[in-house]
């Protein structure tokens, strides 16, 4: 809502206030004021001037000569270049030393071979916007009224002295969608009044009856719909200063007619529609639901095709409006129109929202509609169009009003002790300074001891109840005076879950291990929610994405990370390591929330470790992951329950990738990059991993148990077995641990060979071994016997032989 | 005898210093004191002596070897310890080459900003409560004031799959939950972090993804003024111990009264710059007293009890601390930028 500091003096008294500090005063207490905009764009010296005399200049089709009156002594001579400059106009002339927008000094000049003393001014020439310059001044000058003095200052006529507030309404305050509403609420905040605009309505002696009837069939959209004739209407500009406010409104002035129905909708709230008479083609009016297939020309000219959702204004046959929306091009007010229906009517907001929506037409009125409209202005608004009608159009009001009117107002009562108020404010606010602020308000109210009873305004929508009335006090008295305070409660202990805990412990963990911690999009493509995927699910699809890209919620954060990594290298980082922590999306019932697991994954690629001048490097591998996915485990106590299996998985290297089983149960997968995928994701060999973060973190572990530090010596032996190459080093480090029993503490291995020394299809595995016995020293008599069951054991179960 | 032994423990300290090395060091050792040295020959020559002579002459040859010795081994001591400084001078290192480094990660900005929330809060004694991101539209609407029609809740700025079910729009459903689970008794005291939608296109200041930090307390006896002091020590601890707080009024559908929460600003301390666009305020949150309609859904007596909630973006705080300029920053993943964010 574009306010006029100017216009608002009308209705409020603001001696003493600045537009600037009126617009902070209004933001303290509710409503931002988003800017204050001064009207005047740097123009001066620009007077009314009289064209005196008009020719073509000589040397130049599309120049004019012209004397113009500025009221200096002699006119002078102004080359002017507009295409609609006339004699007898009165027009804004830039006067030589004047300045216009844009530091834009106005010299005396020679045009062609002809003086120019000074310059004739187009709207756009003095600041005002395109949009807003009525259209038929849109490619020339502005032609002033003739009554304008000559030598005036074009500027104040043109009301560019002016200041404009705009404000950014919450969807609460539709009640400042009027000038009277802006004015109750500065009225209420400077502790003044407010002056209603008068209106004087003269009737003819003729009765609207006898011209139209109007019918409502759809009473729930349309409980309030009344009507005026004003008959012999003059269409023609309308005075400049409502022209100048228009405008200064953001509202294109048109003609009389119209501009004064956009002009009650700015001072009231109230749209109105103003129809041609004699174009409406029948002598009754019915408001009802649009039938399916129905069409409609609207006023910009576009053919609407409506469903029975949509409300219109119809002659008793045909459409003639999109009601609260747009008004038809068959019963448009045009130059001739000489007898006028003004509409003033209270459209249900869902109807017209839909209207909208539909349409995709949002207009002044509609806007009110939509948030709405104060039903007991819409009869006010009406009487005061029609007196202003008859003000600047000429026109005669036929008696009366035809109107159908089902709406019961509601009477809003709230009542509220003065106790509840500090209660809930903790403030030490008194009755009187609560009394004092319903009285700006301008509620009507009755005290009781403490006990407030308020009668709420129908223009004030949203207040309904005890908190609004808190709120209202509150924003008055200022939010600057509440005290700071702690809550006064019982102590809560503050803390994280023991999942929370785990989870941040995780993140550390990582972060320490090198990798950087990404955040990506949940939603992805079609072709990529599926990837990765540890649990297969239906992909859970937007119903109205914004792209294709983003249309589907994923089902692992491996696709995205790969994404990452892909966007890094594009941008010559080769050496990514990236993990993320988030949720996954599988779908359960259609009607059911989807099944949202979190996951913690990773992405790495290139060079893992450098440090180059002593020769070292290292490319990530599938050990480095899983290196650093063993830590992770350790770290949350499950690594003895933990299992790495050969595994196939789609996108996964066949060859490279192992399944993560914890107490038996899959949990996860980490292994290399198909190549295939590799390459679509023009990525280098890369390896990728991801958990099911809840399996992982909510597995129960035992708490810490203080174990004897080892007091006796242990006995280390190795051994190298050559097995079969298929045979994996986990199975027979499984089979020496269960061979070993207590006394085998520990088994690392430390060496893999396979080659010439071996034969084909062989490969060595070396372990060493440490015994141990927390009770006493080993003798190696005792050491040779349990070691020699190991031995026997991985003969037996993988044919292994001890390499010689 | 006695000249001739006062001349060898000459001779012999005499050789002693002019050692060189321990190897010429030892043979002045064998040369004086072996068994075939000059002094054990002297002793061989005692028999020769009267018995009243022996231990006099016995005494004096002790006297020589024990000098001998010291002499000895003080060299020995002292060449030594050259030796070992000699060895180490070889083994010197340019300690201004690079070290072996230590690979290092660390959170993604928006992690660091929501932590550092959370301590913060939990330390005012609030627990963190999540909540599923793909939300029923009861919970993220009409448990919040936001009833069916309602303008707030268009199609066109959620992400909806049914009709039923969206992408939660922010983080306030949790809330609802949460006093769901209390089933009506206080207190409640919880920060929600977490992803939120909103249908929007990508750009330097819009994300169609992003996060928010939502608190919530409940309680019987719980002022609007308990928020201020609230956030004023939320913006004390985040921003700067001389900070100050602003409410200015505003709305949302699931608070009444509701305020925007602005903060002095921390660039410029109040006294305009361009952080704060020249009016010494940044606007970080918006907050109010929770709406009675919310807590009587969510089983709450609302003339018992009262409470206030508020909400803020980690991307707007972390642009506003860090200077960051375009919030697709957060989801790109550039590690030149996730790097930025490696130190306290």
């Amino acid at each position: 809502m574009f306010v006029s500091y100017k216009w608002l003096q009308e209705y409020v008294d603001l001696t003493g206030i600045t537009a600037k500090e009126l617009a902070d005063r209004i933001t303290k207490s509710g409503i931002e004021v988003e800017s204050v905009e001064v009207l005047n764009k740097g123009a001066q010296g620009v007077v009314i001037g009289h064209v005196v005399e008009r020719e073509p200049h000589p040397n130049a089709d599309k120049l004019s000569k012209c004397l113009v009156d500025i009221g200096e002594g002699e006119p002078v001579q102004i080359i002017c270049g507009a295409p609609n400059v006339a004699q007898g106009q009165k027009v804004a002339v830039a006067k030589v030393g004047a300045v216009l927008p844009g530091n834009f000094k106005i010299k005396r000049a020679k045009l062609r071979g002809e003086e120019s003393n000074g310059m004739i001014c187009s709207l756009q020439e003095l600041g005002i916007e395109s949009k807003l310059v009525p259209k038929e001044y849109a490619d020339g000058i502005f032609v002033f009224p003739s009554d304008a003095a000559v030598g005036a200052d074009a500027l104040e006529l043109l009301n560019l002295d002016d200041e404009v507030l705009e404000l950014g309404l919450t969807p609460n305050r539709a009640d400042c969608l009027s000038m009277i509403g802006v004015a109750y609420e500065v009225a209420a905040i400077l502790g003044r009044g407010v002056k209603l605009p008068a209106v004087e309505l003269r009737e003819n002696g003729e009765n609207v009856r006898d011209y139209i009837s109007v019918r409502v069939d759809a009473q729930n959209d349309n409980p309030l719909y009344a009507g005026r004739i004003v008959k012999n209407v003059k269409i023609g500009p309308s005075p400049l200063w409502m022209q100048a406010r228009l405008m200064a409104a953001g509202i294109r002035p048109h003609n009389n007619v119209v501009d004064i129905t956009n002009y009650i909708l700015l001072e009231y709230g109230q749209p109105l529609h103003a129809f041609d008479y004699d174009r409406l083609g029948s002598k009754e009016i019915l408001v009802r639901r649009a039938k399916a297939g129905e069409t409609i020309v609207t006023l910009d000219d576009v053919e609407r095709t409506l469903t029975e959702e949509h409300l219109v204004i119809t002659n008793g046959a045909e459409p003639v409006a999109l009601a609260g929306v747009m008004g038809g091009a068959n019963s448009e007010v045009q130059n001739d129109t000489t007898t006028v229906f003004i509409e003033s009517a209270y459209f249900a907001s869902p109807v017209i929202r839909q209207a909208v929506k539909d349409h995709g037409l949002r207009s002044e009125a509609s806007t009110r509609f939509e948030k709405g409209i104060d039903p007991a202005r819409t009869k006010e608004a009406l009487d005061r169009a029609a007196a202003l009608m008859a003000e600047y159009a000429g026109g005669e009001v036929a008696g009366g009003v035809v109107e159908v009117n089902t709406w019961q107002p509601k009477e809003v009562v709230v009542t509220i002790t003065l106790d509840r108020i500090n209660q809930v404010l903790g403030t030490a606010i008194t009755k009187d300074e609560v009394a004092n602020i319903l009285t700006n308000l301008q509620f009507a109210f009755t005290e009781d001891n403490g006990t407030f009873t308020i009668t709420v305004p129908s223009r004030r929508r949203d207040i309904a109840i005890e908190e609004d009335i808190i709120e209202e006090v509150a924003r008055l008295y200022g939010y600057d005076n509440l005290p700071a305070t702690l809550p006064i409660a019982e102590a809560t202990p503050g803390k994280l879950t023991p999942y929370q805990a785990k989870r941040r412990k995780v993140r550390r963990y990582l972060e320490d291990a090198g990798l950087l911690q990404a955040i990506t999009y949940s939603l992805t493509n079609e072709a990529k929610a599926p990837m990765f995927a540890l649990e297969a699910a239906a992909p859970i699809r937007l119903a109205l994405p914004m792209s294709e890209e983003r249309s589907v919620l994923r089902q692992s954060l491996v696709p995205h990370l790969l994404e990452a990594a892909s966007y890094n290298r594009a941008r010559q980082v080769e050496n990514v390591a990236l993990y993320e922590t988030g949720s996954v999306y599988l779908a359960s019932g259609e009607h059911e929330l989807p099944n949202e697991k979190e996951r913690l994954a990773g992405v790495l690629t290139g060079v893992w470790h450098a440090h180059l001048w002593q020769g070292e490097k290292k490319a990530v591998d599938f050990y480095v992951v899983k290196g650093i996915l063993d830590g992770l485990f350790a770290l949350l106590g499950l690594e003895k329950r933990i299992e790495y299996k050969q595994a196939k998985r789609e996108h996964l290297h066949p060859g490279r990738t192992a399944d993560i089983l914890l107490d038996g149960k899959t949990i996860g997968f980490v292994g290399q990059l198909h190549p295939v995928v590799q390459k679509e994701f023009d990525l280098k060999e890369t390896y990728v991993f991801e958990l099911a973060l809840a399996d992982v973190l909510n597995a129960d572990v035992e708490e810490i148990r203080y174990a004897a530090i080892p007091r006796f010596p242990s006995i280390a032996r190795d051994i190298a077995l050559v097995v079969d190459e298929h045979v994996v080093a986990g199975d027979v480090q499984k089979a020496i641990v269960a061979a070993g029993g207590e006394l085998l503490k520990d088994v690392a291995i430390f060496d893999v060979y396979k080659g010439d020394r071996l034969p084909e299809g062989k490969k060595s595995i070396a372990f060493a071994l440490r015994y141990y016995d927390p009770e006493r020293t080993l003798t190696d008599e005792e050491v040779t016997a349990v070691h020699e069951q190991v031995i026997k054991a991985v003969e037996q179960q993988f044919g292994a032989t001890l390499r010689g | 005898m006695k000249e001739r032994l006062q001349q060898l423990q000459q001779e012999a300290l005499d050789k002693i210093a002019q050692a060189s090395d321990l190897k010429a060091l030892n043979e002045v050792r064998v040369a004086y004191l072996g068994k075939k040295g000059p002094i054990t020959e002297v002793l061989r020559g005692m028999g020769a002596l009267s018995p009243e002579e022996r231990p006099v002459m016995g005494a004096l040859v002790n006297e020589v070897r024990e000098a001998i010795q010291t002499a000895l081994e003080a060299k020995q001591a002292k060449l030594e310890q050259e030796e070992v400084e000699k060895k180490l001078a070889a083994e010197a290192i340019d300690v201004t080459l690079p070290g072996r480094a230590v690979r290092r990660g660390n959170h993604h900005p928006l992690t660091r900003v929501i932590e550092e929330i959370e301590d913060l809060f939990i330390g005012m004694g609030y627990t963190i409560a999540e909540g599923p991101e793909v939300e029923k539209d009861y919970y993220n609407f009409e448990a919040l004031n936001l009833p069916k029609g309602h303008p707030a809740r268009d199609m066109q700025d959620s992400f909806y799959i049914t009709e039923e079910i969206l992408l939660r729009t922010h983080t306030s459903p949790v809330q609802a939950r949460t006093m769901e689970k209390h089933q009506g008794r206080g207190p409640v005291k919880i920060i929600c972090p977490g992803k939120v939608y909103r249908r929007d296109n990508d750009d330097a200041t819009h994300s169609h993804q992003f996060t928010q930090i939502e608190g919530l307390v409940v309680d019987e006896n719980i002022r609007m003024s308990d928020l201020k002091g609230t956030l004023r020590e939320f913006a004390r601890k985040m921003f700067g111990a001389d900070r100050e707080i602003r409410f200015r009024p505003s709305f949302f559908p699931f608070t009444e009264p509701s305020v925007e929460v602005d903060v002095s600003c921390f660039n410029c301390g109040g006294h305009g710059c361009n952080v704060c666009k020249g009016t010494g305020w940044i606007e970080i949150l918006g907050a109010g007293m929770v709406h009675p309609n919310v807590l009587e859904m969510a089983g709450f007596d609302s003339k018992k009890y009262t409470g206030f909630a508020f909400g803020m973006g980690p991307e707007r705080i972390a642009m506003l601390k860090y200077g960051i300029d375009d919030i697709r920053h957060f989801y790109q993943n550039d590690v030149r930028f996730l790097q930025q964010f490696n130190r306290v």
